[in-house]
């Protein structure tokens, strides 16, 4: 057996002790909740709603353990581990959690869009009468069919003409139609957004004076800082000028400005990254090993 | 010659992996909290919202999903407990079809925090609506014409909070906590920019910031960047309002912003050493 290989079995045996230990002792993974009942006053219905409750109220009347809720925490901390585990090497569990996790967040995306967009829009509006003998009981039922809706029935019916054996040219149309769309929308809410009033931005007085006449230095230089930035960093990019002379120095400028931006960036990302480690590390600890207790 | 300064630089990575386990771990084991220092840019944030008279109408879209809740989700939980510390009414949306999850643990957060909050009169879950930034751009004329319902399928008409709202330009203030495209820089460009009665604020993950500074001050009033603004934000929040410091992971954003710097102070110092290796070994048949 390799050393390696006798190494990790060791280890996992120790964790797999710890963990029995912390589940014994501990519960654990285990959630408990509690019933609420609320009473619509207009209706006069009531619902159960079912919350967790802190470890330490388990014992309370009325609380209860949650199977579901527990094995939740259970498929949630092992996936966690099982992608943690890449950072050893590649391996079949991390794979499998890395598939999993693609599908189930496709397949999540997909349900969700069937029912709001397919399902809550077209249908409900198309077939209002359908919809709220069916799945949306809450419709209200004097609302007539939005015939318009056939339009985008027949768009997505060309869509997927393009599965067909003749024809697919036919898909062209819709997906020119939401091409044409998509880039009237971004063309003018990008020129306005980010040229016109990013310039309009950059217009400062480099000189401040304060509200009673006095020089305003620090707004003054952070003014001053803004505009020549912009520009130098703008002249980095001005290629029909070679970077010599006047022209050199200040490109020069405009490159260690975008490099400290850059810094700041991938500092950002280290920090975001750090983040996203944090926040799995807390629900290891806290919600699945209930160090400090859960909340 | 095989000194410290060679078997440092052979170090296997796996071991830097352990001590940053170790750095984020430990800190959130010990509970210990280190303080915060708030910047102006926090400050402007918080106050458009808590100058806002009370019970105003806070649209808060949620575009982000599990991937990013690490870094988002203590500010959000920020974001909700001061709208509901001012009774302002909260209309929960998103246009990520995962940012459903995310509402429903803000909805979970006010009925544990602030029972009284009432569906349908204090807040609103309109749910998810397909369409990218052609969503945003439609509600900033029409909101009825997309969003006749709830996330329910309770029609608007039978929703109070909902009456009279025929766009978002009446609501005075957006809050959007966003993790990528489509999200706040969309905010910006659909409803901020070209609406001058639309005021926005914003939260991010750190690695969308630098591309969403340029909008401020004109176009955003301010935003928070990752985690460390959002503990930042829990501070003057705890200042304003010192009973919320007394709920459960209230400081959640402070606990993670001390692991972080622990976890900042580790990477600091291992890139020292990195070079102080690479130095004491290039030319000596180490690494170059």
């Amino acid at each position: 057996m390799k050393q390696s290989t006798m190494v990790w079995i060791i280890l996992t045996v120790i964790a797999g002790a710890y963990l029995t230990t912390r589940v014994v002792q501990y519960h654990a993974g285990a959630v408990y909740v509690a019933p609420k009942v609320m009473t619509d006053e207009e209706s006069g219905r009531s619902v159960t709603t079912w919350s967790q409750v802190p470890d330490l109220e388990k014992d309370s009347p009325g609380v209860e353990f949650s199977f579901v809720r527990t094995l939740g925490i259970w498929v949630s901390a092992f996936f966690t581990l099982a992608v943690f585990s890449f950072l050893v090497g590649d391996n079949v569990i991390y794979k499998i959690a890395e598939s999993i996790f693609v599908g189930a967040s496709a397949a999540y995306a997909m349900v969700v869009g069937f029912w709001a967009a397919f399902m809550g829009i077209f249908v409900g509006r198309l077939a209002p009468q359908f919809s709220r003998n069916t799945f949306m009981p809450s419709l209200e039922p004097d609302v007539s069919p939005n015939w318009l809706m056939l339009l985008p029935l027949a768009m997505g019916i060309m869509f997927l003409w393009r599965l067909m054996p003749a024809g697919g040219w036919i898909s062209r149309w819709p997906l020119a139609f939401f091409i044409a769309v998509f880039a009237g929308l971004r063309l003018v809410s990008h020129f306005e957004a980010d040229f016109v009033v990013q310039i309009r931005s950059t217009l400062l007085p480099l000189i401040v004076f304060a509200a009673d006449g006095s020089f305003n230095l620090k707004a003054s230089l952070w003014n001053s800082t803004m505009v020549f930035g912009t520009l130098a960093c703008l002249t980095y990019f001005f290629f029909s000028v070679e970077h010599t002379g006047v022209a050199g120095h200040i490109s020069r400028v405009g490159i260690y400005l975008l490099m400290i931006t850059f810094g700041v960036g991938f500092a950002l990302t280290v920090m975001s990254r750090y983040s996203l480690l944090i926040g799995r590390m807390n629900f290891l600890l806290k919600e699945w090993l209930h160090f400090g207790g859960t909340v | 010659m095989n000194t410290i300064w060679h078997k440092l630089a052979d170090l296997d990575r796996r071991w830097l992996f352990a001590l940053t386990f170790l750095a984020i771990g430990i800190p959130l084991l010990t509970g210990v909290v280190l303080p915060q220092k708030v910047s102006p840019m926090v400050v402007n944030v918080f106050d458009a919202i808590d100058t806002l008279p009370e019970g105003s109408s806070i649209l808060m879209p949620l575009d982000f999903d599990p991937s990013a809740e690490g870094e988002l989700q203590p500010m959000a939980n920020a974001f909700v407990r001061h709208c509901a510390e001012k009774k302002h009414k909260i209309y929960f949306m998103t246009i990520w079809p995962q940012g459903v999850g995310m509402i429903q643990r803000q909805i979970a957060l006010l009925k544990k925090e602030y029972p009284d909050y009432q569906y349908g009169k204090d807040y609103v879950n309109l749910g998810y609506r397909p369409g990218y930034e052609g969503v945003i751009k439609l509600i900033t004329s029409d909101l009825p014409k997309l969003y006749d319902s709830d996330q329910q399928g309770t029609p608007v008409s039978q929703i109070p909070m909902m009456q009279g709202i025929d766009n978002i330009q009446q609501l005075p203030l957006i809050v959007n906590v966003s993790s990528g495209d489509p999200g706040l820089k969309q905010w910006v460009q659909y409803a901020a920019t070209p609406y001058d009665s639309i005021e926005i604020v914003g939260g991010t993950t750190g690695v969308q910031a630098s591309t969403l500074y340029p909008y401020i001050p004109n176009q955003m009033i301010g935003m928070l960047a990752g985690i460390k603004p959002a503990a930042e934000y829990e501070k003057v929040m705890f200042e304003k309002y010192p009973e919320i410091e007394e709920r459960p992971e209230s400081n959640l954003a402070h606990i993670f912003m001390t692991s972080q710097e622990v976890a900042h102070f580790m990477l600091i110092a291992i890139i020292i050493l990195g070079n102080l290796v690479m130095w004491k070994t290039s030319g000596q048949g180490g690494r170059s």
